[in-house]
Parts: structure tokens; C-alpha cells; sequence
């Protein structure tokens, strides 16, 4: 079959490979109809997340048709079923799974002593996300296996499009787990940093949970307008001071709710700590580049709330944490719990209190893959979310 | 501030790497413009130019204007190309202490080979800021009726009102009076 593999950093290429196989009784095999991809597979492509060998297969946004389903599987699923599968991959026996903590599944990675070295402890196994979460393929591909499949998988109507459906795999439950990390009331501000696919959801999530103002801070024009579009207030972050704007829109309170949908790859173009960042970034003393959580964390109001679903791999540096500690802030965090809340959408879905697809602007063919992942990265051509049809 | 145009990756970012290099040449030509305006004699002297003292302060007014101009316009633009010009000029009379037998020679050859260097990143400057745009690009698309909400954002507005949030998802209830005040007394639902 033909899927996008990754080789090394920005080397990601359409090859052909083998077609996956049942692998364990409780496996089964889509055949995939759309995939997408995500700011997450960013981080591999540029290489700033560790864990990634040669020969890996990208992918964790996906769904099809199932046509294939092993002996332990059976109950569960059939050939034929639709299905969106979660980026995440879960038993939904262990402790966690019980409790819905499923992006901490204890069973599912399956190089669990890694990321336990990493963490102190495991998290749940993922679909093409490093071998650190089980190195299991994903699928920006024809086919995928699906391990857990008894309990990895949204069973979705043949009545809505594949567009309306596949993100219910990673980004809508994200910008929505966001918002629920916030807590919202009705009187609340909350300002979301980043306009990309996450954080346009999480502006939805959150005027749909009933915030009063919903501000959103990026730079790219086409962005802003879509979230715009969505309801919220912008910020354009080249253009005028973040901390001010927020503290005039707040009445010099700040926003009570911060949402961080960027993660460990901000820009921070000409202030004293991005050059900080990239200094130790480049002699490996740090990791990631926390601009926007040093941002969050001093213009949060206090007793505030603030909410991390971008993604960092590693070690932060100069994180104020007499800010977060003194004006009493709560962290948030976490890999979607994705199954937790697919239900939920899904009706939201069906009954028309939103539509998802608003965020594609591209459709393109596997072969196209790896092109569309360097528009995607570099935000040409109005990008911002690639729909990939195998 | 100037933005990236269409043929660079980031394409309408401030493009403040370069705004960084112009401020730099800008502090670089009023530190030079003082020591030429400070002391004329000391430099005449080392490069073999006695009796120029006048010339070379005058240089030194010159340099200490162009650098405000950089630091105080809203576009140095100009005043870098102003930059480039003075290193022309800085050069042509470097060039005229090479003839005859000016023993400090040497020290005029350092000096050339000094504001050569300087004039190729104030080029490099001035190109680059010539090429972008005084302006942010217009959105690359109309997004502006991707709402996202098929009944419109009045019906969606607070439609997820009915969502309990799970009890291990809500803030602290200690917290609640300081970020709530208009909600603050309400019960602790329970899960
Ligand atoms: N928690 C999860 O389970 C989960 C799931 C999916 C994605 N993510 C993460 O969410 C983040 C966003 O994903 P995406 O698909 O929207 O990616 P994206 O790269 O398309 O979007 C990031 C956006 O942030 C903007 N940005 C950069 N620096 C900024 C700054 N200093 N201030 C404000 N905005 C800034 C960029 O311009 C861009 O529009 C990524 O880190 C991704 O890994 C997490
Ligand atoms: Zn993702
Ligand atoms: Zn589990």
C-alpha cells in the first residue's frame, strides 16, 4: 500500500510498504477514507520531538471502513463498520481507562518502559507518534492497523461526511477538552493563544460552553479572520502588545481562562527570551520554547485557570513560577482524553451545534502528502488544516 | 516595523531579525559618529591625515544623524541606504590618504578593510528591508464565513449549556469566589 513515511527531519515521503496484517486477536484493519494532518506530526516533521526512526509510518487524525477484525475483536466491531479511530490507543480495561483518563491508558504502549524513563511513568500508546508512545504506525495511509481495536474506535452514522466526522480523532475533542480543562462560566474571558486547527476548535468549545468573551492571539491574517469567524476577539501578535490588549479587554484584570494551543514550537520573533530559547535549544540545554506559557502565566488573572493542550516534549526553562504560585493559578494539562468526549460531540455534530469541516482548506491525494505537510509547516497558501483521501 | 512579503517562508511576519540588524547599525553609526566628533585629532593622526580634523568631525555629525535617524524613524529604510552612501564617501577618502607617502598606510588599510565590511551588512540590510513591505500582507484568503456554526453563532452561543463538567475537570471550588463574583455561593454540584 502507499503511505507517507518518515526518513529524517523534514524528509517526509509517499513509499510503498507492506499492508498491515492482524497482529493480535483484539487488532482490526480499516481501510482508511480521510486522514489529516496535524500540528502535532510539525513537531516530528521538524524533528523537535524526539523518538522517530527511518520507516515510520505518520498519521493519527483517521478513519474508514473496517475490513478486517480479529477473533477478540469480534463483538465489538464487524466488516464494514464506519469508524473514526482516536489518536490515542486504549484498552479500556486498566485503572485510567476505567476512570477516562484514556491518554494515560497503562496498557497500550507498548514501549512503556521508555516513555517511563522519559515521565516516570507510561502513557497510552499512539497512532505514527514516536517510538515513545509504541512506534505504532500510523494512518496517513490506505490501510491501518488498529490495535485494542475492541475499544479504539468511534462507531459514527453513515449520515454525515467523512469531513464532518474525522476530527472528532483528534483536534475537536482536543479544543474541546481544552475548553472543559477551563471550567467556563458565563462570565468568563477566555484567551486562547495559537489560531491553528486546535485552537479554532477550542474558540468553538468555548463559546459553545457559554464564555463571555472569547479572545483569540496569532499572526497569520488568515487565521485571525477565521477566528473571527468563529466569534472571538484577535490579537495579532506582531502587531501589538498581547499583555496590554488582554488587560484592556479585561478592565486590567486579565483573562480568567488562558489556553496555550500552540505548544513547544512558539514564536517569539525579537523579544529577550525567544533568543534565550533558541540559544539553549541549540546547545540541547532545553527542549522546548515555553514563550507562551511565560506569557499565560503573567497575564492570567488570579485564581485563574490555565488550560495546555499544545504539546511539549521535554525540559522548559524560566517558567515564572512565582507568578503561577502566588496568584494561585491551576495548571491543566494532557493528551485528549479523546473517547471521553466523543459521544458528547458527536450528538453536538448531529444536531447542528457545529460543524467541524469549517476548518479544512485543503483536500488533496496521499501523493500529495508530502508537499502539503511543508505548506502546512510554513502557512502558505491560506493553510490550515490538510485532508488527506488514500 | 516591515513585514516578510510573498517569496520568503514567513511569509507577512514583522520581520524583526532585520529590524534587530538596522537598530545595531544604527547604535554602531552614533558611537562611531562620537568618537569622530570627540576625538578628530587622535583618528586624523593614526590614519596619516593631518589637517583633515574638520572633515572627519563632519563625518562624525553625520554619522550621529543618520544613526537617530535609523533609531528614531518609523521606517529606517531610507536612512540605512543614507548608510550605505556614507560608506561610500567614508571609503573615497580612506582612499585618497593611500597616495603619496602616508607612513600610516597600514592603519588606512585596516580601516578600508573595517568599513568594508560594514558596508556589505549595511547593503545586506538595506536590500532586505527594501524588499519587504511597510504593511501586513491582506489575509492570503476569505475565511471570514467559516463559522463554523451551521444555525449561526446566536443558536450556538452557550448551546453546550447542558455539558456537566466532570467533577475532576472543575476548577477548585476554593478559587471560584475570586475568578466568579457575580456567581460565587453556587452548591457543589455532584458527580
Ligand atoms: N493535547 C493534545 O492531545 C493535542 C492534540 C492535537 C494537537 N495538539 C497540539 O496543539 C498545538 C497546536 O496544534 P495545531 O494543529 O493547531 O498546530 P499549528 O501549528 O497549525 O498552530 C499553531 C499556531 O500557533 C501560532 N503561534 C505560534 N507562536 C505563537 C505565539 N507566541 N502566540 C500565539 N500564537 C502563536 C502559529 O502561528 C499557529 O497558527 C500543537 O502543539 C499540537 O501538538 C495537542
Ligand atoms: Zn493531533
Ligand atoms: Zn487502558
Amino acid at each position: 500500500m502507499k503511505a507517507l513515511v518518515w526518513h529524517g527531519t523534514t524528509d517526509i515521503r509517499c513509499d510503498s510498504v507492506p499492508d498491515p496484517q492482524i497482529e493480535h486477536p483484539r487488532d482490526a484493519i480499516i481501510k482508511v477514507t480521510s486522514c489529516a494532518i496535524c500540528g502535532s506530526d510539525l513537531h516530528l516533521y521538524d524533528h523537535f520531538m524526539p523518538g522517530m526512526k527511518s520507516g515510520d509510518i505518520m498519521g493519527h487524525e483517521t478513519m474508514g471502513e473496517v475490513v478486517e477484525v480479529g477473533a477478540e475483536s469480534k463483538g465489538k466491531l464487524k466488516v464494514g463498520d464506519r469508524v473514526v479511530i482516536p489518536f490515542t490507543i486504549i484498552c479500556g480495561e486498566c485503572e485510567q481507562c476505567k476512570r477516562g483518563n484514556f491518554s494515560v491508558c497503562e496498557r497500550t504502549n507498548r514501549n512503556g518502559h521508555i516513555a517511563a524513563k522519559a515521565f516516570g511513568h507510561t502513557t497510552a500508546g499512539l497512532f505514527g507518534y514516536t517510538h515513545l508512545t509504541g512506534g505504532y504506525a500510523g494512518g496517513q495511509a490506505e490501510y491501518l492497523r488498529v490495535p485494542f481495536a475492541d475499544a479504539t474506535h468511534i462507531k459514527v452514522p453513515s449520515t454525515l461526511s467523512d469531513e464532518q466526522l474525522l476530527f472528532l480523532s483528534d483536534i475537536f475533542p482536543t479544543g474541546w477538552q481544552a475548553a472543559v480543562q477551563c471550567d467556563i462560566e458565563p462570565t468568563d474571558t477566555v484567551a486562547i493563544w495559537g489560531a491553528g486547527p486546535v485552537g479554532q476548535m477550542a474558540i468553538r468549545s468555548a463559546i459553545l460552553l457559554g464564555a463571555k468573551q472569547v479572545i483569540a492571539i496569532d499572526r497569520v491574517p488568515e487565521r485571525l479572520d477565521m477566528a473571527r469567524a468563529g466569534g472571538a476577539i484577535t490579537i495579532n501578535f506582531d502587531e501589538e502588545s498581547v499583555i496590554e490588549r488582554l488587560n484592556e479587554l479585561t478592565n486590567g484584570k486579565g483573562p480568567e481562562k488562558c489556553i496555550d494551543s500552540v505548544g513547544m514550537e512558539a514564536h517569539a520573533a525579537g523579544t529577550v527570551d525567544a533568543m534565550y530559547d533558541r540559544v539553549k535549544q541549540a546547545t540541547m540545554m532545553e527542549t522546548d520554547r515555553p514563550h507562551v506559557l511565560r506569557e499565560m502565566a503573567y497575564v492570567c488573572r488570579p485564581a485563574g485557570t490555565l488550560s495546555v493542550p499544545g504539546v511539549y516534549g521535554g525540559l522548559l526553562d524560566k517558567i515564572p513560577f512565582g507568578a503561577i504560585m502566588n496568584k494561585g493559578l491551576t495548571i491543566r494539562t494532557g493528551q485528549t482524553h479523546v473517547n471521553r468526549w466523543t459521544d458528547d460531540l458527536l450528538r453536538r455534530i448531529e444536531e447542528g451545534q457545529i460543524d467541524p469541516s469549517f476548518v479544512i482548506t485543503h483536500t488533496v491525494g496521499l501523493e500529495e502528502g508530502p508537499d502539503m505537510y511543508k505548506i502546512f509547516r510554513d502557512k502558505q497558501d491560506g493553510c490550515i488544516k490538510v485532508v488527506l483521501k488514500p | 516595523m516591515r513585514y516578510e512579503t510573498e517569496r520568503t517562508r514567513r511569509r507577512g511576519h514583522a520581520d524583526t531579525a532585520t529590524d534587530t540588524l538596522a537598530r545595531g547599525l544604527g547604535i554602531f553609526s552614533i558611537a562611531l559618529g562620537i568618537a569622530e566628533v570627540v576625538a578628530p585629532r587622535a583618528l586624523a593622526r593614526a590614519l596619516g591625515m593631518k589637517g583633515q580634523e574638520g572633515l572627519i568631525a563632519g563625518y562624525g555629525v553625520r554619522e550621529i544623524a543618520t544613526g537617530i535617524g535609523i533609531l528614531a524613524s518609523k521606517d529606517p529604510t531610507p536612512w540605512i541606504w543614507g548608510r550605505v552612501a556614507g560608506d561610500g564617501l567614508d571609503l573615497a577618502t580612506l582612499a585618497t590618504a593611500l597616495e603619496g607617502r602616508n607612513p600610516k598606510k597600514g592603519n588606512v588599510g585596516i580601516a578600508m578593510a573595517a568599513v568594508a565590511g560594514v558596508t556589505a551588512l549595511d547593503v545586506y540590510c538595506a536590500q532586505t528591508l527594501s524588499r519587504e513591505s511597510p504593511t501586513p500582507l491582506p489575509p492570503m484568503q476569505d475565511y471570514s464565513d467559516r463559522t463554523g456554526y451551521p444555525g449561526g453563532i446566536e443558536q450556538s452561543h452557550g448551546a453546550a449549556k447542558d455539558f456537566e463538567v466532570p467533577r475532576d475537570f472543575r476548577a477548585p471550588e476554593a478559587m471560584r469566589p475570586y475568578t466568579q463574583p457575580q456567581a460565587p455561593q453556587r452548591p457543589t454540584p455532584s458527580m
